[in-house]
C-alpha cells in the first residue's frame, strides 16, 4: 500500500522541508467562488482534472459502445431483449441493426481517438505537469487554458447529442471518408449526425490548438531557474512534442472537415466526382475522393503519435521512478522522440497504399514508415536497460508502465508487417489492422494514461487509490487486452475485412464463430473492470488513504516539491531553483536527488 | 429476468471486490505498510513470469487451434499472393525473433529485479556503444525488409503483361458489376450521366461508342486460369475496395478515379476445392472499405476455369448492347430513324459469331 511511502519517504521529507509549512497562505489570496474554482477554473491543476474527468465519462460511452457491438459480432443468432427496451428502433427485436452497428463503431473510434486518448490523455498530463514539472506558477494563459476545455466541452456537447438524432450519428467509420460521408442519399449516418460530427470535430480542433500553443508556449518560456531543456523530464519532452504535432497536423483536418461541410451542404464538389448513388445522377465533377484522404490522413497519422508520446513520456517517467535509476539514454529517448516527431509527418498515406496511390510514390512512404521502427526499437531497448538490475517496486502505475512496454512491443511489431506495402495489400482493412492499433494505439496508451493515473492521483487528489483494486485492474486488462487482440491477428491472417456485422454468408470468413464468442466475453469482463478503476478513481477522490507525505514515491521531479495539496500558483513562496536532471536515482549510492538539490562538490558525475 | 440476475450479479461481485480492497488496505496499515509493499510486489513480480510462460503457452496453444483457419495454411492463388505469403513469412521470423527476445527480457527483468532489501539499483545512465548497437541491428533487418517488401511492390503494381485479359469491375451498394471488353478486347467508352439501370445501362456505358456494342456484362467475374488477368476498378456511388483473399490482392475502388490491379489466378475453383479440401470452396471479392450498411454483405464471386469452359461462358452470353436494343426494338419500330441506328449497330455482334 504506502509501504512506499514508509519506505523512502523520509529521505525526500528532508530535501524538501524548506518548501514546506505555508500550505494555505502563500500570495494567492483573493476569494474563490465555487464558479472560479470548479467550472470556470483557470488554475492548470483544475482544468486537468475537468480534462480527466470528461475523458472518463467519454472512455465509458465509447467502452460501452463495443460491448455493444461485440454483442453482435459474438452473439450474431441470439436476440437481447434488454437492447430493443433501451435503444428502441436501432435494436429491433433485440438484435443490433446494421445501422446501429455502424453507427457504433463508428462513435467507438471517435470517442476514443479523439475525446478519451487525446483530450482525456494530452489534456489531463499536459495541463496538470506542464507547470508542475518545469516550475511554473500556471500555464503561458491561464484564460486560453480554460477556453481550450470548454470548447472541448462544446465538442462534447454537440457530438453526444448526435447520439440522439433520429436518423442517428455519424456512422461511416471514424475516418468519414467521402463520398460516403458527403452523401446523405448513401447512408442514414451521412444525414444530420455527419454535420454533427463535422462541427464537434471543428471544436475539437479548435481547443486542441489553444492547448497546445499554451503547452508549446509555457515548455519554452515559463521554464523556472536552472531548468534548461535538457534537465527536463521525459514527461515534459514527449508533451512537448505532442503539442508541436498537433499544432502543426489538427489544421489540417479542420480544412478537410470544412471542406467536406462545403460539399455536404452548399455543393461544391472537392471530394466528389461522377456519382450515381441509389439512381440519382449527381451533377459533381472533377473532385477527388482521395484528396480528403490525404487531408485526413496528414492529421491521422500524427494523431497515432499525438496518442502515443505523453503515454511514453510518462511510461520512461514511471519506469526510471520506481526502478529506483535513471532513464537508460535519455538523450537518445529525447532523440528518438523527435526523430518519431518529424517522421510521423512524413508517413500519412501508407494508409492509403490500396487507394491506387503511385506505386513509386508508396515506395516512400514504405521506406520512411519502416524507419519509425528504428527510433521505437531504440526505445524499447532503452527501457528494458532502465529496468536492467534496478529495485523495482511494483506499484499499479509500475505495471502498467511494464505492461505498456508488452503491449507497445507486440503492436509495434504488427506495424513492420503493414507499413511494408506489399503486405499491405493482402491485410489492408482486415482484422490484422483492427489488433494492431488496437494494441499499439489503444490499449498501449490506454495504459499509459492508467500508470498516470495511479502514479499522479496522489498530486491531484492528496489521497491514494486502492492498491488492490488496482493490482486487480491492471491483471484483468493485461490478460484481457491480450486474450482479445492476439487471436484477432488470426482472423486477419484469414483476411477477414473489418467492420462486417456479420460474416456467416461468406464461405471465406464463416469460420471464427467460437473466437468471436470468445473475444466478446472477455470484452465484457474486461469493460466491467475499467468500472472497477472508475469506482475506484471517485471513490478515493474522497475516502482513499490519505498521502502523509510530500514525495510518496521518492521522486526527484518538482511536482513532488510543492505542498501536498498545491495551491494555484503551486509553490507556496520562490520558485525552485533546479541544480540537475531529473534521473539522478541510485548515484552515489543515495536512493534519489531531487532536482532542487544542487549538486556536491565531491558528486561524481555522469 | 436473466438480465436481472446477471446484474445482481455483477453488482454483488462488485461490493466483494471493493470490500476486500478496503479491507485490505486496513489490514496493510495495521500489519505495517513495508510488510503488505513488500508482499504485494513479490505477488506482482511472480505475476509477472507466470504471465510470460503461460502466455507464450496459450500463444501456441492459440496457433495450433486457428492456423489451419488461416489463409496460411492454404497456397496463395496467384503469383503475386506467392510473393507476398513469402514475404509475410519473412517477416514474421524476424519480428518473431524480436518479440520472443523482448518480451522475454521485459518479464524477467520485472520478475529478477524485484524491490529486495539488500540490492542497490545500479547507476547506469547511457552506454553509446550499446545504443548504436541496437540503432544499427535493426536499421539493417528493415533494410532487408524494405528491400525485399519494394522488389515485389513494383513487381506487383508494375504494368500488366501486354496478353492479359481485361475485365472491368465497378462496385455500387452493394453489389459488383462486371464487364467485358467482348472480340475487339476494348471497354466501350463510359459516361456516368447516361446512368439509367431501369433500361440496361447500370453501368453508364456510352452506346455512341461502337466499342460498346459487343462489350458483355455480367455479376459474376469468369477468368483463365493461368492467363494474366487485368481488373479495371470503379465505383458509382462510394469508396468500395475489391478484396481477393485468396489472391492475396486488395484495391479501391473510388468514384470518378479508375483504378487497376493485375495477377495470374494459379489454379481453378475446382482444384481450390481439392487443395482446401473444402466442396463448396469460391473465390469470393469482398468489399474491404466501408461503404454503408449493407458493406458486410457486398459479395461477389470469382469462377476460375479453363479456357474451354471459359469459352463455352463467354458464348452463351450476349452483349449488353443486343440485349438492350432488342428490348427497345418495339419502339424502333415505330420511330424510323431510329432503325438505321440498329442496323449500324448489328455488325459488331455479327463479328461476335
Amino acid at each position: 500500500m504506502s509501504s512506499e511511502t514508509v519506505l523512502h519517504g523520509q529521505t525526500a521529507e528532508a530535501s524538501v522541508n524548506a518548501h514546506e509549512g505555508h500550505d494555505e497562505h502563500g500570495h494567492h489570496h483573493h476569494e474563490e467562488s465555487f464558479l472560479t474554482k470548479y467550472i470556470f477554473s483557470q488554475d492548470h491543476k483544475m482544468i486537468a482534472k475537468q480534462f480527466l474527468i470528461t475523458g472518463i465519462i467519454w472512455a465509458i460511452i465509447g467502452g460501452l459502445f463495443s460491448v455493444l457491438f461485440r454483442l453482435q459480432l459474438g452473439y450474431p443468432d441470439t436476440s437481447f431483449p434488454f437492447l430493443e427496451d433501451i435503444f428502441g428502433r436501432w435494436a429491433k427485436g433485440g438484435r443490433i441493426s446494421n445501422e446501429f452497428y455502424y453507427a457504433l463503431v463508428t462513435m467507438h473510434g471517435t470517442i476514443l481517438v479523439f475525446f478519451v486518448l487525446t483530450a482525456g490523455l494530452s489534456g489531463t498530463f499536459a495541463n496538470f505537469l506542464i507547470p508542475l514539472q518545469i516550475g511554473a506558477r500556471d500555464m503561458a494563459s491561464g484564460f486560453l487554458n480554460m477556453l481550450s476545455y470548454w470548447f472541448f466541452f462544446l465538442a462534447s456537447v454537440v457530438m453526444f447529442a448526435s447520439l440522439f438524432i433520429q436518423t442517428g450519428p455519424a456512422a461511416g467509420g471514424w475516418t468519414i471518408y467521402p463520398p460516403l460521408s458527403a452523401l446523405g442519399q448513401a447512408s442514414e449516418g451521412s444525414k444530420l449526425g455527419m454535420d454533427f460530427w463535422l462541427i464537434s470535430m471543428a471544436l475539437f480542433i479548435v481547443s486542441s490548438l489553444l492547448g497546445g500553443l499554451n503547452y508549446i508556449t509555457t515548455i519554452l518560456n515559463l521554464r523556472t531557474k536552472g531548468m534548461s531543456m535538457t534537465r527536463m523530464p521525459l514527461t515534459m519532452w514527449a508533451i512537448f512534442f505532442t503539442a508541436v504535432l498537433g499544432v502543426l497536423s489538427f489544421p489540417v483536418l479542420l480544412s478537410g472537415a470544412v471542406l467536406l461541410l462545403f460539399d455536404r451542404n452548399l455543393g461544391t464538389s472537392f471530394y466528389l466526382s461522377e456519382i450515381v448513388v441509389k439512381g440519382e445522377i449527381l451533377p459533381n465533377e472533377g473532385g477527388s475522393a482521395i484528396l480528403f484522404q490525404h487531408l485526413f490522413w496528414f492529421l491521422g497519422h500524427p494523431e497515432v503519435y499525438i496518442i502515443l508520446l505523453p503515454a511514453m513520456g510518462m511510461v520512461s517517467e514511471i519506469l526510471s521512478v520506481n526502478s529506483r535509476k535513471p532513464i537508460f539514454g535519455y538523450l537518445a529517448m529525447v532523440g528518438s522522440l523527435f526523430a518519431i516527431t518529424i517522421l510521423a509527418f512524413l508517413v500519412w498515406a501508407h494508409h492509403m497504399f490500396v487507394t491506387g496511390l503511385n506505386p513509386f510514390l508508396g515506395a516512400f512512404f514504405v521506406l520512411l514508415t519502416l524507419l519509425i521502427a528504428v527510433p521505437s526499437a531504440i526505445k524499447v531497448f532503452n527501457w528494458l536497460t532502465t529496468l536492467w538490475r534496478g529495485n523495482i517496486r511494483l506499484t499499479p502505475a509500475m505495471l502498467f508502465a511494464i505492461g505498456f512496454v508488452s503491449l507497445f512491443i507486440s503492436g509495434g511489431l504488427t506495424g513492420i508487417f503493414l507499413g511494408n506495402s506489399t503486405l499491405d495489400l493482402h491485410l489492408h482493412d482486415t482484422y490484422f489492422v483492427v489488433a494492431h492499433f488496437h494494441i499499439v494505439m489503444g490499449v498501449a496508451s490506454f495504459f499509459g494514461m492508467f500508470a498516470g493515473v495511479y502514479h499522479w492521483f496522489p498530486k491531484m487528489y492528496s489521497r491514494y487509490l486502492n492498491n488492490t483494486m488496482g493490482y486487480i485492474h491492471f491483471w484483468v486488462t493485461l490478460i484481457g487486452a491480450y486474450l482479445i487482440f492476439w487471436p484477432m491477428h488470426y482472423q486477419g491472417l484469414a483476411g477477414l475485412p473489418r467492420r462486417y456485422t456479420d460474416f456467416s454468408n461468406w464461405q471465406s470468413f464463416n469460420q471464427f464463430a467460437d473466437m468471436n464468442r470468445f473475444i466478446s466475453t472477455v470484452a465484457m469482463i474486461v469493460f466491467a473492470v475499467q468500472l472497477l478503476f472508475v469506482f475506484n478513481f471517485f471513490y478515493s477522490i474522497f475516502k482513499g488513504r490519505k498521502v502523509q507525505n510530500t514525495n510518496p514515491w521518492g521522486s526527484n521531479t518538482l511536482e513532488w516539491t510543492t505542498p501536498i495539496t498545491p495551491g494555484h500558483g503551486n509553490w507556496p513562496g520562490e520558485l525552485p531553483e533546479v541544480h540537475r536532471w531529473a534521473y539522478d536515482y541510485g548515484k552515489d549510492g543515495r536512493e534519489f536527488i531531487s532536482q532542487v538539490e544542487p549538486v556536491g562538490a565531491d558528486e561524481s558525475a555522469h | 429476468m436473466s438480465g436481472y440476475f446477471i446484474l445482481a450479479i455483477l453488482v454483488l461481485a462488485f461490493l466483494v471486490v471493493f470490500q476486500i480492497s478496503k479491507a485490505s488496505e486496513y489490514v496493510s496499515v495495521l500489519k505495517g505498510e513495508e510488510k503488505t509493499f513488500k508482499q504485494s510486489n513479490r505477488i506482482n513480480a511472480f505475476m509477472f513470469l507466470a504471465f510470460l510462460v503461460v502466455g507464450l503457452i496459450a500463444a501456441w496453444f492459440c496457433n495450433e487451434t486457428y492456423y489451419g483457419k488461416t489463409l496460411m495454411a492454404q497456397p496463395a492463388a496467384s503469383e503475386h499472393g506467392e510473393k507476398i505469403d513469402f514475404m509475410l513469412k519473412l517477416t514474421f521470423a524476424v519480428t518473431g525473433v524480436v518479440f520472443l527476445l523482448t518480451q522475454i527480457l521485459l518479464f524477467w527483468f520485472a520478475f529478477k529485479y524485484q524491490y529486495t532489501d539488500k540490492r542497490k539499483a545500479y547507476f547506469f545512465s547511457h552506454d553509446n556503444k550499446l545504443e548504436l548497437i541496437w540503432t544499427v541491428v535493426p536499421a539493417i533487418f528493415l533494410t532487408v525488409l524494405v528491400g525485399f517488401g519494394l522488389f515485389y511492390w513494383f513487381k506487383i503494381t508494375g504494368d500488366a503483361p501486354k496478353d492479359s485479359q481485361v475485365v472491368e469491375i465497378t462496385g455500387k451498394q452493394f453489389n459488383w458489376m462486371m464487364r467485358y471488353p467482348g472480340k475487339d478486347n476494348v471497354l466501350g467508352r463510359k459516361n456516368y450521366r447516361l446512368t439509367d439501370a431501369a433500361n440496361g445501362n447500370a453501368l453508364g456505358v456510352d452506346w455512341e461508342d461502337g466499342a460498346s456494342h459487343d462489350d458483355i456484362e455480367a455479376t459474376e467475374m469468369h477468368l483463365v486460369v493461368n492467363k494474366p488477368v487485368q481488373l479495371v476498378i470503379n465505383a458509382q456511388d462510394v469508396i468500395h475496395d475489391v478484396g481477393l483473399v485468396h489472391f492475396r490482392l486488395k484495391m479501391d475502388a473510388v468514384p470518378g478515379i479508375p483504378t487497376t490491379l493485375w495477377f495470374t489466378p494459379k489454379y481453378t475453383t475446382a482444384k481450390m476445392k481439392e487443395i482446401t479440401g473444402n466442396k463448396d470452396f469460391v473465390y469470393e471479392i469482398s468489399c474491404d472499405q466501408v461503404c454503408g450498411t449493407g458493406h458486410y454483405s457486398m459479395r461477389g464471386v470469382i469462377i476460375v476455369e479453363t479456357q474451354a469452359e471459359y469459352d463455352a461462358w463467354m458464348t452463351s452470353k450476349k452483349p449488353q448492347y443486343v440485349t438492350v436494343k432488342e428490348v427497345a426494338e418495339p419502339k424502333v419500330a415505330v420511330d424510323t430513324t431510329g432503325a438505321a441506328t440498329v442496323q449500324t449497330t448489328q455488325k459488331p455482334l455479327a463479328q461476335l459469331k
